[in-house]
């Protein structure tokens, strides 16, 4: 695995979030996130839960670099840089990886194509030159195997026609191939049966070496059965109100959220 | 909601149109032609100002210059309509000056047509009452017209005391001609097309609305309008005026006697929202259709227009055409200010042998305008419906949107269902979405119905109100109940 | 309906070529009926205003600047397809560039003017089977000057052993050439073909006209795969009319690809006969410039239980303007069809524009036929995906953008016309250039 930086064990965070407050670009007298702190260090998996209408979602965007949002106030740092003024792609290029909640279908682009352009994107950005044909095919072969999703996938077209599961695979395919250091899974879990969610989980846990960090963000504990977090911390109305470890997700999958005075049924039709 | 009782109750009434009673009063009638004498002779009658009979006189000469459409699609086409051979002006001989003096017959028309004039009956509830929802007998002003001329308009004092101007438009060129010189003919111009240049020359009555600055119209408001006399075209013209921040909801239904011969109706209506105004305006079109093999019946040739001329304003549009031989009717909206709405519902039904050729023209000119459009179309014996629209981005619309949704259904297979479409995009950034389809009723949901014991006929008629909810939501409550009612009435004998 | 132009229609004082009794009654009959060309005061005209072309003085045959060489026809003509080819020089045929050997037992492929001579029971019985049902002045024009073009005949039963191209090249001429090819395709009782209409100029900036029709007439149980390239100068004027009239459980496909000319209008006019029937039309134009690209899509459902696709996209770029109008008509009886339609634009510049028109006539109630239209830019959303996979916005809107346009494009068998294509997309967007597209 690639260690970018000075290569020492330095303590700095891989993902480090200062008082982060966002709003909606379109509707500024909407603050959704309040001022989030966070901190994830190489190697860790943190999970973001909360109830929905939280900012969960609104954080994962951001964190990608979304236009439709506006920082009002707080920083992102991702190995120590700002990421202000980069742009979704570079910030991809830099290793950060969002797993979309609501793949986009893409009629006309197969999944080749697209990884293939999205590999040497990135190859471009680190002063790479373009992979051939078949080291392409060996790389892509290689990561199909690790995360369990069968290669007659990337003749298919960008998420045309995937089912739920198929989706959030190859999500997590792609992750793999573009070899990225800091996973964001927004809602990987939804929709999933058990079997899609071990494997979605599965092919996630093999991507765990100690360097590479996940932020997982969930509505549900389950998802936690299969990938076991370092911290969690519970996000309701853009602020983080508790952090805590693995445990604390027991706690929220048994008495709910209405301990932090939420009202589920009315959030959710909300 | 309709239960299915009421399906089954609807159904064992009769399948007649019943509205097609006359009334016999003493009417008194312009001869039958148009020149300039008729156009002078009507504007006389109602004691009009120079610049009125100098605009109307503009358009007859304009009309005499025109010739009648052609492009709307009627697969029956139409027998030449004389218009040398109408009158167009009938009225009743005594014009009434309040309730007292309607003549006590047109009052009984309009009991029942179920359109009471009474106020103190003026709870337009349906009869039954006890599945009419209590929200539905709220307080409706109604302005009806007879013919050519407005008798009698209800609540006018209320409506007063608002600061809400309703009235015939006989009276508001009499009590308010600054208003009406302001806006008459500014969304519609005397010169707009055959039919709309025809009513600017002749046009008799209608209805006149100004809401003032900031004012929410206290209540619904109606027309009614009823021919009655034979040999008579209706030219009514309707003006609707909300001013800045203010609110209407107006709603016009219409029906007609039973006649052999063909009968004309040529309505302009204008509609002018100021802006962060909201005019809802509603139609239950019931005009006579005709037999089942094509005599008699309303030609409906109607031009509404509406301008969201102030930012933020909205006009809906919401009707259910169910009557009339042949309908032309394209009740439009032109988005001028930014981030104004344009909205148009619309359920046709076409049974006999109807020819409906309606829909709707959204032109985009201001900044993220949004338009809707929501279409059904109901074909069933040798009716011939078709939806025509144009939906226009002009170069400035940024980011305005448009959705169509047009949907028919075809029941028995000697009908028509039609769809024709425009769509002229000149901005990259405005978006339209277009969709459309045409089916017949889902056999798989008839067998259900039936396998429930509904019968056909009436399992056809609540899976076509199903058809047609998205339409009916946007009415106001005492008025969806009636559509609904009307649509039952109108499907049948359409399975069998 | 057809309005009367005052002038006469000056491409009708040229005389066609001498030709047997039978046609020139044919065309006689046409110009008899030809009152004048339409203008925008026709509803189907109504987009697009051929004032251009009608003040062009045309002839039907001028010296051209050039002789075109085995050399320039395999630099144009569709790569690496082995095809038989049927090359037209401004409209005139050139036996000496052409190949039709080795199409199959019993197929006839020669010129129309031979097939007078040689085939024409055959011509007579079809001729003009199709082409009848579209009520258009041009059409009528080409019945009238009815000379030049290819008849292709496939015996009962036995599918053509390659593809056949029939190329038409532009040269430079020393007066605007008005060529109106015509073209019988008569595909026999299950039997099988792919035929091509490619239309390319070897200079550019020349000023033509091609007024193309075509009748494909396909028998009971056949299969046809029909193309229409067109990449004509983007001077030059071309308006093709594709007249389908197939049998009972017919498969025909038709693709038509609008890339070159300055005023451009395509018609195609299916009408399903016999019952089991099935007809995909795929669509696609891609204007830049001040090109006007006109697509008139008329299918008509005849028979009963035929099932239809027609499937259009538009992508418009500086001051170009697409049009689109598609109807589907269900006639009395035609129960049990499927009919589904789209068309999809997307405007790339604030002055391209695009009128889309997608009709239902339906006069049958066992149906389900809908339609979509859709006109919008390049959607936000999967920028953003793309941008968040690391790839830049120009890379993504390219990609996007060619994408749309390449949808269309997994409809055609012949794998050598779809790489054509992608190629030429990524010259024609002018973001697309240096995407590495494999096909």
């Amino acid at each position: 695995m690639r260690m970018k930086g000075n290569g020492s064990m330095s303590p700095v965070p891989l993902l480090e979030i200062r008082n982060l407050h966002v709003r909606l670009e379109d509707e500024p007298s909407v603050e959704i996130l309040k001022g989030i702190d966070l901190k994830i260090m190489p190697g860790e998996v943190h999970s973001i839960m909360g109830p929905n209408g939280s900012g969960k979602s609104t954080l994962a965007q951001v964190l990608a670099g979304k236009e439709d949002y506006e920082i009002v106030e707080g920083q992102i740092l991702f190995k120590g840089q700002d990421l202000s003024d980069l742009g979704p792609d570079e910030r991809a290029n830099s290793g950060i990886f969002l797993a979309f909640q609501y793949p986009v279908e893409i009629p006309g682009v197969s999944a080749m194509q697209f990884l293939k352009a999205a590999v040497n994107a990135k190859r471009a950005f680190e002063g790479q030159g373009e992979l051939d044909a078949g080291a392409l095919l060996r790389h892509f072969r290689a990561k199909a195997l690790q995360i369990n999703v069968p290669f007659e996938m990337l003749k298919r077209n960008v998420n045309e026609g995937f089912s739920g599961g198929e989706k959030k695979r190859f999500e997590i395919f792609q992750m793999a191939v573009l070899d990225s250091v800091l996973g964001i899974l927004d809602e990987s879990d939804s929709g999933l049966d058990i079997d899609a969610l071990r494997i979605v989980s599965e092919g996630v846990n093999s991507m765990r070496d100690g360097t590479r960090s996940f932020l997982l963000i969930t509505h549900y504990q389950r998802l936690l059965n299969y990938i076991v977090p370092d911290r969690v911390h519970v996000l309701i109305g853009g602020r983080i109100v508790k952090s805590g470890g693995k445990d604390l997700a027991l706690e929220l999958e048994e008495h709910g959220y209405a301990p932090f005075g939420v009202n589920e049924s009315a959030v959710a039709s909300a | 909601m309709t239960s299915t009782e009421e399906v089954a109750r609807l159904s064992h009434e009769r399948r007649e149109y019943k509205y097609g009673f006359v009334t016999d009063i003493e009417q008194e009638f312009a001869s039958p032609g148009l020149d300039e004498g008729t156009v002078r002779f009507i504007s006389a009658k109602k004691q009009e100002p120079e610049w009125l009979l100098e605009w109307r006189l503009k358009a007859l000469r304009k009309w005499q210059e025109m010739t009648e459409p052609t492009w709307v699609f009627l697969p029956y086409g139409h027998p030449p309509i004389d218009y040398q051979a109408i009158s167009y002006y009938a009225a009743p001989k005594q014009a009434p000056k309040s309730l007292e003096e309607v003549d006590p017959k047109i009052l009984e028309t309009y009991e029942k047509l179920g359109i009471p004039l009474s106020e103190t009956r003026a709870l337009l509830g349906i009869e039954g009452g006890p599945e009419t929802p209590a929200e539905a007998r709220r307080a409706v002003a109604v302005d009806a017209v007879f013919d050519s001329v407005s008798v009698k308009t209800t609540f006018q004092e209320e409506l007063k005391k608002a600061g809400v101007i309703f009235c015939s438009m006989s009276e508001a060129v009499r009590e308010h001609p600054e208003l009406v010189r302001q806006y008459l003919g500014s969304v519609v111009p005397y010169s707009d097309n055959f039919f709309a240049t025809l009513n600017s020359a002749v046009f008799s009555d209608g209805s006149f609305v100004y809401v003032p600055k900031g004012v929410k119209c206290p209540m619904e408001l109606s027309t009614y309008f009823r021919i009655n006399a034979r040999n008579t075209g209706q030219f009514e013209r309707t003006l609707i005026v909300a001013d800045e921040g203010a609110e209407v909801s107006y709603l016009e239904g219409c029906t007609a006697p039973v006649r052999d011969e063909h009968q004309l109706h040529a309505a302009v209506v204008e509609l002018v929202a100021m802006k962060g105004a909201y005019i809802k305006y509603s139609t239950i079109q019931n005009w006579y259709p005709g037999d089942e093999t094509g005599k008699g019946g309303i030609y409906n040739f109607v031009t509404k227009r509406g301008i969201c001329k102030g930012d933020d304003s909205r006009i809906s549009w919401t009707q259910v055409e169910t009557g009339s031989a042949i309908t032309w009717k394209y009740p439009s909206v032109v988005l001028q200010g930014d981030r104004s709405k344009g909205e148009f519902y619309s359920v046709a039904l076409t049974n006999l042998r109807q020819q409906a050729d309606t829909g709707t023209k959204m032109i985009h000119i201001g900044r993220d305008t949004k338009s809707t459009i929501v279409s059904k179309g109901i074909s069933a014996g040798e009716g011939q419906n078709t939806y025509r629209g144009l939906v226009q981005m002009n170069k400035g619309a940024h980011r305005a949107h448009n959705y169509t949704q047009c949907d028919s259904i075809l029941i028995g297979d000697k009908c028509g269902a039609h769809t024709f479409p425009y769509v002229d995009i000149r901005n990259p950034t405005a978006t339209a979405e277009h969709e459309a389809s045409t089916t017949k009723i889902a056999e798989d949901q008839l067998f259900y119905c039936t396998a429930r014991g509904i019968s056909e006929e009436d399992a056809v008629s609540l899976l076509v109100n199903g058809f047609c909810k998205q339409v009916f939501s946007e009415l106001p409550m005492e008025f969806a109940v009636e559509a609904n009612k009307l649509l039952a009435v109108s499907l049948e004998g359409s399975v069998g | 309906m057809t309005s009367v132009m005052d002038q006469p229609v000056g491409i009708l004082t040229h005389e066609p070529a001498p030709a047997p009794a039978w046609v020139q009654a044919f065309r006689t009959r046409a110009r008899d009926g030809l009152s004048g060309l339409p203008t925008v005061r026709d509803e189907a005209w109504r987009f697009t205003n051929i004032a251009p072309l009608v003040g062009t003085n045309f002839v039907t045959e001028s010296a051209s600047q050039r002789q075109v060489t085995p050399g320039d026809v395999a630099e144009l003509r569709v790569p690496e397809l082995d095809a038989a080819v049927l090359v037209f020089v401004d409209g005139q045929y050139n036996p000496g560039l052409s190949d039709t050997r080795n199409l199959g037992a019993g197929v006839v492929c020669t010129t129309m003017e031979a097939a007078f001579e040689r085939h024409a029971q055959l011509v007579q019985a079809h001729l003009g089977a199709a082409s009848a049902e579209h009520d258009d002045p041009f059409t009528r024009l080409n019945d009238a000057m009815l000379s030049a073009g290819v008849f292709l005949y496939v015996p009962d039963g036995v599918a053509t052993a390659r593809p056949i191209e029939i190329l038409s090249i532009a040269t430079r001429t020393a007066e605007p050439v008005a060529a109106h090819p015509r073209n019988l395709i008569v595909v026999g009782k299950g039997a099988g073909a792919t035929v091509l209409e490619h239309y390319v100029a070897l200079d550019h900036g020349v000023v033509y006209l091609n007024n193309a029709v075509t009748e494909l007439i396909a028998g009971d149980g056949s299969r046809v795969e029909h193309y229409l390239l067109e990449r004509e100068s983007e001077q030059a004027f071309n308006i093709s009319t594709l007249a389908i009239r197939q049998g009972a459980e017919a498969v025909v496909h038709s693709h038509t690809v609008l890339l070159g000319g300055a005023i451009v209008r395509n018609n195609v006019v299916p009408v399903l006969a016999g019952e089991r029937g099935h007809c995909l039309i795929n669509g696609l134009y891609v204007g830049h410039g001040d090109q006007h690209l006109d697509n008139a899509m008329r299918v008509r459902h005849a028979a009963a239980q035929c099932e239809s696709r027609q499937y259009y996209k538009g992508i418009m770029n500086d001051r170009s303007r697409g049009v689109f109008t598609g109807r589907i008509i269900v006639d009395k009886g035609a129960q049990k069809t499927d009919a589904i339609q789209t068309n999809r634009n997307m405007l790339l510049s604030d002055e391209a524009r695009v009128n889309a028109r997608p009709q239902l006539e339906i006069f049958a109630d066992d149906v389900r036929c809908t339609h979509g239209a859709t006109t919008g830019r390049v959607d936000d959303e999967a920028v953003f995906y793309f941008m968040s996979r690391g790839l830049s916005e120009p890379v993504a809107r390219a990609m996007l953008v060619y994408a749309f346009a390449a949808e269309g494009f997994d409809r055609m068998e012949l794998v050598p016309v779809r790489r054509l294509l992608a190629q030429e997309m990524i010259d024609k967007l002018p973001m697309a250039r240096g995407l590495s597209i494999e096909v």
